[in-house]
């Protein structure tokens, strides 16, 4: 029951999350690719990597679009194809599954697939505009709908369906700033208490500050390669055995439910079934919690729980370092930050971490299999990955 | 005549200007869209009506913003929410004319009009919803 690999991941790397002033979002990815390129030096980058496929939603940031070349410029790769991605805020878990579809291709033996995104040198306003483009623009951003009010919306019925509290949410915020404390590369490296994310201030009701994700400067890379060649770079490969790409209504109101984020769940069967195993074989996750409430309905959309019973998790312990199924041990979007079109592939590198046991104070004793779940906008693109250790 | 629109999401809106809510129901499949499509998403059929949709539905979730693009800023906090209508359909607007904290899931709202905007891309007139 472990899985076929479909590619193996012999690197990693990931810029250091947080205000990076200063610094444009293609040194940030060199910064990552140079990390990569150092934690593998059996791997000659100039003559290996064949394809770089990057992840970055927005040029608004930066004013700077035709991110493949330019990313491939500075990490020292050209004249090899690259390609930008936009999927809002899955844009690198969709480079990923990009990647291995060009590995699986047959014609690249070795792909460099990750993600950037420069926040920072924005207002918060400008921010939470460019954001909202990933929404509907005629029937959500034009009636004001911004990115933290579609997960209120969302969390508004799974508190009126189901009971989910306020504080359950704070939960997940505490818990995933006690990891991301733990993250010497995390934007915000300290731990909040519950009194403190009760009390800050309101975003969207019911989400208040420390329900929503940071706005956050980083770059993130992994090096892959065909299987049977992983060896020849690196004695600890990390294995991909399944993955899951799944669309879904642009408008949060266009769908049947909003207490579930259906691509996700779609995108989950798909690669637990490629994977061969569900998901009580999980050691290690990292999902996408660009709000509180979006990890608790994870939790529900890939059968760590019951629908409606996320909340529970997360209030029993279940979900931290030393729980039963440890979630968002890099600190998840919450605190590690999240440079939208860098988070997938940053979940990523987190997961490669912890299957190789270089994931220091915050790794998960013996972990073998993890998985990463990456959503764009209020759900309209879900990617989900299945990893194990060789 | 209404038949003169196309089924487009530009005329959903000169609709609006004119105090209507409008759908696109399918002539093939019978599937009511709205927003309206130039193509049925069932049965792909291109041959629609428009038919004038029920003002007063169902509030089936809202939040009350504070923290807004550059555009609304004058306006926080602002209520929006999503309406079921009696057709079936879903429409999300911003609410008025309640207290936030006075807002219910399950609370009858209807769809009014705010005609102050001309109606061509990016800028149309706004829908709101408000207690009948």
């Amino acid at each position: 029951m472990t899985g076929k690999p479909l590619v193996s991941i012999v690197s990693a790397g990931l810029a250091r999350f947080g205000r990076r002033e200063g610094i444009y979002g293609r040194e940030l990815f060199a910064e990552a690719a140079k990390e990569a390129f150092e934690r593998c030096p059996e791997l000659d980058p100039k003559k290996d990597i064949e394809n770089l496929i990057v992840g970055h939603m927005g040029e608004s940031y930066e004013h700077q679009g035709h991110t493949g070349p330019t990313v491939c410029d500075w990490a020292g790769l050209l004249p090899i194809p690259s390609v930008r991605t936009e999927s809002a805020c899955a844009s690198s878990g969709t480079a990923l599954r990009l990647g291995i579809l060009s590995i699986l291709s047959g014609m690249y033996d070795i792909a460099m697939v990750g993600g950037v995104e420069k926040m920072t040198s924005r207002t918060t306003p400008e921010v939470t505009e460019f954001l909202a483009m990933a929404s509907d623009f005629p029937f959500e951003q034009w009636h004001g709908i911004t990115f933290p009010g579609l997960y209120a919306l969302m969390a508004t019925v799974h508190m009126h369906k189901y009971g989910t509290t306020e504080e359950q949410m704070a939960m997940v915020a505490v818990k995933n700033h006690h990891n991301g404390a733990l993250n010497p590369k995390a934007h915000m490296q300290r731990e909040v208490t519950l009194e403190k994310a009760m009390s800050s201030r309101v975003i969207a009701w019911p989400l208040k500050l420390y329900d929503c994700s940071l706005i956050t400067d980083g770059a993130s890379c992994i090096i892959m390669t065909k299987p049977e060649l992983a060896k020849r770079f690196t004695d600890t490969p990390v294995h991909i055995t399944g993955s899951g790409h799944a669309s879904d209504a642009i408008g949060l109101y266009e769908r049947e439910e909003f207490t579930t984020v259906s691509a996700a769940k779609l995108a989950g069967r798909e690669a637990y079934k490629m994977a061969g195993i569900d998901h009580h074989k999980l050691d290690v996750a990292e999902v996408h919690d660009c709000f509180t409430i979006a990890e608790i309905i994870a939790y529900e959309d890939l059968g760590f729980c019951k629908p409606g019973e996320g909340g529970t998790l997360v209030e029993n312990g279940l979900t931290t370092i030393e729980g039963k199924i440890p979630v968002n041990t890099s600190g998840g979007l919450k605190s590690k930050g999240h440079p939208v079109g860098a988070t997938g592939t940053a979940q990523a590198y987190e997961i490669y971490l912890q299957l190789t046991e270089q994931a220091e104070k915050r790794q998960v004793d013996g972990a073998e299999i993890g998985l990463t779940h990456n959503v764009g906008g209020s759900g309209a693109t879900a990617t989900v990955h299945i990893y194990r250790r060789e | 005549m209404a038949e003169a629109h196309p089924f487009t999401i530009e005329s959903f809106y000169k609709y609006v200007s004119e105090g209507k809510l409008m759908a696109a129901k399918c002539s093939r499949c019978g599937t009511l869209h709205l927003p309206p499509r130039s193509m049925c998403t069932e049965c792909f059929s291109t041959d629609f009506e428009w038919v004038e949709s029920g003002k007063i539905g169902k509030l089936l979730t809202y939040t009350v913003i504070h923290v807004s693009p550059v555009q609304f800023q004058s306006m926080v906090p602002y209520a929006v929410g999503i309406l079921r209508l009696q057709d079936g359909l879903n429409l999300p607007g911003m609410i008025r004319g309640v207290k936030p904290e006075e807002i219910k899931v399950g609370m009858e709202l209807k769809v009014d009009f705010d005609r102050t905007l001309p109606s061509q891309w990016p800028v149309w007139p706004r829908y709101f919803f408000r207690p009948p």
